[in-house]
């Protein structure tokens, strides 16, 4: 499957790229197996955010084919 | 009620002005407004300018989400917000909250509530430019 990974603010940075491309294996994948592909197999810190398909999601939740996946560090509007 | 992620600087007062005298539903009952303006200052540090990165599409939904809510749970005739993004000079308004209600105790209460649910749920992040160069807000101001 091929999902695309965001990154916003401090992430966008860190990755040198607003997003990229995945293609995974067709195993059931998790947001945190998903950041572990783009992060060289880290675990997902605490202060990192997450989202699918524009709305928030936890480390468990599964991530499908032709999701967008979105990571970022806690929000700061207002 | 309007949802709006604004990418240039916009008076917050004309905006709610001109936004009553569209709507005949606000002609009775209480209004109660937020504006929240840039400092020049963070944590003891001069900031010379901002920059307000958002997440197009979800920043939105999660705005809406907030104002439906709090327009249930108040029982709000309506809800304004408006929030800026890109680079912001001090002293230029970075977000309007209204909530227009019968009574004044859910106007008071709905938007100090908004207010708190828009800054800890809705995906804006702030980087400021300082005589040490910039820097990313790594969490919100105490209330």
């Amino acid at each position: 499957m091929r999902i695309t990974v965001k990154f916003f603010a401090s992430l966008k940075e860190q990755f040198e790229k607003p997003e990229l491309e995945l293609e995974l294996d067709d195993n059931q994948f998790t947001v945190a197996d998903v950041w572990k592909q783009v992060s060289q197999h880290s675990e997902l810190p605490a202060n990192v955010l997450s989202a699918v398909n524009l709305e928030y999601a936890q480390a468990s939740d599964t991530v499908n084919d032709g999701d967008e996946v979105a990571f970022f560090p806690p929000v700061t509007g207002g | 009620m309007r949802i709006e992620v604004r990418t240039t600087a916009f008076n917050p007062w004309s905006e709610l002005n001109a936004y009553e005298s569209n709507d005949a539903n606000h002609s009775i009952g209480a209004c109660s407004a937020f504006v929240g303006s840039m400092r020049d200052f963070n944590e003891d540090t001069s900031v010379s300018a901002m920059t307000l990165d958002y997440y197009p599409g979800m920043t939105e939904n999660q705005l809406k989400k907030i104002a439906n809510t709090h327009s249930n749970q108040y029982q709000l005739e309506d809800v304004l917000i408006i929030h800026r993004v890109g680079e912001i000079k001090p002293g230029e308004s970075i977000v309007l909250v209204a909530c227009w209600s019968s009574h004044r105790k859910q106007t008071f209460d709905a938007c100090r509530s908004l207010m708190e649910d828009l800054k800890h749920k809705a995906p804006f992040w702030k980087q400021e430019k300082t005589d040490q160069g910039l820097r990313w807000v790594e969490k919100n101001t105490a209330g």
